[in-house]
């Protein structure tokens, strides 16, 4: 039985430009809405699939504002059982306050009796794409970390991860407890069945203050890459302009 | 003193360490000349260290005891921070690759301080200020790292790759390194290795051919692939293409697929959002084919067809064909 906890961000959906907050110093979404990372959903799916195959339980975290409970809810809509929030303002936190604060989470679950053997996490957020606190979180809780896993079957106590390596498709065993960071493309997230939502809905979260003033993020500021001037040449339009589409691949020296 | 985690191919080094390598010499420029070093952990070819001095590099520092005949992440951290110690060093860096992004967030991690990925360029020196890219690249953020050493990962593509107009001697140092139990707790265990419809080979490509929803569905693809083959490229899609199961994740361009920086793109029915522009903006033309003239993929691109890929494909085709005799 293995009882998972799987980490997850509330993070802007943007999918075209990005606006930023008057004082420069987040985001905003104000026009776009939230989403869960392409990687936490991955990790979501993959709690709950570990979950399930060993009897165990997957439990879904976030660090974050009051509203990260529409994510949390989400995931309990797919499967995860128990949820927890961490209330902080995001703009607060660096990826050591993230990890530091789910490593708190950790421990008190298992004083409390509930033991946490895999956590999984997204290998990288969307927004901020800092690839560390999966790292930082194994560090705080001295246990061995694998980054980048695609998928992930528990086999009595040691998981057997794969992923895309530089030379290849990568195998690692790793013995239980651990944390592992998933990239997407080994599963594909489940969507949450009515029932499932109205379970989701019944949940009571977990909140929870943080357990120390964060650190943060040492951003100085953020900012809009300047935008690039429209140069484009349209070559024509429809079928008729393959030969001009073919005079230039020339010129660029492919396709001969 | 800077010091760079370098990755090799069995070629030699790869692209990613020697764009940072010539990032690296523009920090050791700003700073008065300070000297590069590298460090190589594992087996390498044995022509690293020449194409490392062509860059610029002091010395290259190297670790290939048993330990490291099969990657482990601790591991390759405690190798570099061995380089650190024995070098001195106040910057410690790497290609923002998977392994890359990994090996300075341990680093960091234990040494307790920051960790900046996805770095494009840097401000002042004192305080250092690094700029990254967020949200896939759609914004920038100016970090300030104050710790020293200062870690961090090089966007791949950020830079062109681009050897020293004075070379370094590239003097090769064995590292010895103490690896403890934990460091090999976790290695890979094996490695399937790559074939040719692999994402390396995608990653790599001179010339890629891209499709998206436009293709319509699992059935839309043949006209792209003929292209691709008839330009000998690779097929490349985005990431809806690869979520409704059309096409596998390893042809996925994107913030969560592949980052290409071919000589040409061909995103054909592919409308442009920043998740995928994220993965495609390091081409170096893109001739983009779309119906909707609007889209901003045919904005940002360099050349742009107007039609239905389905239509347009297919003439480009038979026009290379023909020509072909």
């Amino acid at each position: 039985m293995t009882n998972v906890l799987v980490c997850i961000k509330r993070v802007p959906d943007f999918s075209g430009e990005v606006l930023l907050t008057e004082d420069s110093q987040s985001a905003d979404a104000r026009f776009v809405g939230y989403t869960l990372s392409n990687h936490d959903s991955c990790a979501v799916e993959l709690a709950v699939q570990v979950a399930s195959a060993t009897d165990g339980t997957a439990t879904v975290l976030s660090v974050g504002d009051p509203d990260a409970v529409e994510q949390l809810r989400s995931a309990l809509g797919v499967g995860c059982t128990t949820a927890v929030l961490v209330e902080a303002e995001p703009v607060t936190l660096g990826p050591a306050d993230v990890a530091r604060e789910i490593a708190a989470v950790v421990r008190d679950h298992e004083a409390a009796g509930t033991s946490h053997d895999l956590v999984l996490l997204g290998n990288d957020a969307a927004d901020s794409g800092d690839f560390q606190v999966g790292i930082r979180l194994a560090h705080e809780l001295s246990r061995p970390v694998v980054t980048g896993m695609q998928t992930v079957t528990d086999q009595n106590g040691v998981v057997r991860l794969q992923g895309d390596g530089p030379d290849g498709r990568e195998t690692y065993e790793v013995p239980l407890p651990a944390v592992v960071t998933v990239m997407e493309g080994g599963v594909e997230p489940r969507y949450p069945t009515i029932t499932g939502r109205m379970k989701a809905k019944k949940v009571e979260v977990e909140t929870r203050p943080v357990s120390q003033a964060p650190a943060g993020s040492a951003r100085v500021r953020l900012c809009l890459p300047p935008p690039s001037p429209s140069t484009v040449e349209v070559l024509g339009e429809g079928p008729g302009a393959a030969g001009s589409v073919v005079d230039l691949l020339q010129r660029l020296g492919v396709g001969r | 003193m800077i010091l760079v985690y370098v990755e090799t191919t069995p070629d030699g080094v790869n692209e990613v360490s020697l764009e940072t390598v010539t990032f690296a010499r523009g920090l050791s420029a700003a700073g008065g000349g300070v000297p590069i070093d590298a460090v190589l952990v594992g087996p390498a070819p044995g022509g690293a260290s020449t194409e490392l001095a062509a860059y610029g590099v002091r010395t290259v520092h190297h670790a290939e005891s048993d330990g490291f005949d099969r990657f482990s992440g601790a591991a390759t951290a405690t190798a570099v921070l061995a380089a650190r110690q024995a070098a001195g060093a106040v910057v410690v860096m790497a290609g923002g690759t998977n392994r890359g992004n990994e090996v300075m967030a341990r680093v960091a991690t234990r040494l307790g301080v920051a960790m900046a990925a996805n770095v494009v360029s840097f401000g002042g020196l004192s305080p250092f200020v690094v700029t990254r890219q967020v949200v896939g690249g759609a914004a920038l953020e100016e970090m300030r790292l104050t710790h020293r050493p200062a870690v961090f990962a090089v966007a791949g593509h950020a830079v062109e790759p681009e050897a020293a107009a004075e070379p370094g001697a590239g003097t090769v140092q064995a590292l010895s390194v103490d690896l403890a139990h934990e460091d090999l707790l976790v290695r890979v265990v094996s490695v399937e290795h790559a074939g040719t419809d692999d994402s390396g080979s995608l990653k790599s490509a001179r010339i890629v051919v891209g499709a998206g929803r436009g293709a319509g569905g699992p059935d839309g693809f043949k006209g792209v692939i003929e292209l691709a083959e008839l330009l000998g490229g690779s097929l490349g899609v985005s990431r809806v293409v690869t979520s409704l199961g059309w096409r596998p994740h390893h042809e996925q361009v994107g913030q969560t697929g592949s980052r290409i920086a071919p000589e040409v793109y061909l995103p054909c029915g592919i409308s442009g959002a920043i998740q995928h522009w994220a993965g495609c903006a390091s081409s170096k033309v893109i001739i983009a084919i779309n119906t909707d003239a609007e889209a901003p993929m045919m904005t940002k691109a360099t050349y742009a067809v107007i039609g239905d890929m389905h239509e347009v494909v297919p003439a480009i085709n038979e026009e290379i064909r023909s020509r072909r005799g």
